[in-house]
């Protein structure tokens, strides 16, 4: 089954960013195909860079990026959401003047068209989080 | 695209402040009546709240959201339902509120979902 994954819930203040991983990762490992993974609202802080957990903690950002490069997840972030919560790429910040950029590798802004694209393309919606 | 399109059924489950949500779920829904995606709006459980008239967010600092949503039905956005239950667990009227809305018990959700192709849950 095609499959794209919403990802609503902060890294540290859900579960649900925590299940969109696992889910993905078992969706993957039986076969199914990863359309889309779209980050949106505290989702997006799962796309930044700076996250340094303790070293015996989960650390989604890692591991999305690993998981990304393993299979060539194509992984968006909303761009709007990621902005008013301070995860910029190179673009934006030089754009709106900031001092520093944060995206992780492997984790692309763009607008909300591409969830609304992943809608039509895909068999199945996953939501994690809300 | 319209033609062929997938419809979308929007589930709108959160009070409109506190947190983000249901001003990122708006957004959301804009962008698919902009791609001009056959789309459906569900209000349930708190997400209710988003439909009462005289909100006033001044004090707040935040958007007003009942400012915008009477915009769908310009962007061809017509269907709108509400849950039975969360209006009547809550004590709001279905004729107060600021959207056309179909009035839609348990057994018509299930139906709702059932037909809709894509959901975006928020």
């Amino acid at each position: 089954m095609k499959l794209s994954i919403l990802v609503y819930g902060s890294p540290n203040g859900s579960q649900a960013a925590a299940t969109a991983y696992r889910f993905t990762k078992a969706a993957l490992e039986k076969g199914h195909e990863i359309y889309r993974v779209f980050f949106y609202g505290d989702g997006v802080y799962a796309a930044s860079a700076l996250n340094t957990p303790p070293q015996d903690e989960q650390d989604l950002s890692s591991l999305w990026r690993e998981l990304g490069e393993q299979h060539n997840l194509d992984m968006v972030v909303c761009i709007a959401a990621a902005l008013k919560r301070g995860v910029l790429d190179p673009g934006e910040a030089k754009r709106f003047e900031k001092s520093a950029h944060n995206l992780s590798a492997g984790f692309t802004l763009s607008g909300l068209g591409q969830m609304m694209d992943a809608s039509q393309q895909s068999d199945r919606m996953i939501t994690f989080g809300y | 695209m319209s033609t062929t399109a997938k419809n979308i059924l929007a589930v709108m489950r959160t009070g409109p402040y506190g947190n983000q949500t249901a001003k990122e779920a708006l957004d959301a829904v804009l962008t698919a009546a902009a791609f001009e995606l056959p789309l459906s709006l569900l209000f349930m459980d708190d997400g209710v709240f988003q439909l009462l008239p005289q909100q006033d967010t001044q004090g707040i600092g935040a958007k007003d959201l009942s400012a915008t949503l009477p915009v769908l039905p310009m962007y061809d956005v017509e269907r709108f339902y509400v849950e039975q239950s969360s209006l009547e667990s809550r004590g709001i009227n279905s004729a107060e509120l600021i959207l056309p809305v179909e009035v839609l018990d348990s057994e018509q959700v299930k139906v709702l979902f059932a037909e809709s192709a894509s959901i975006l849950s928020f």
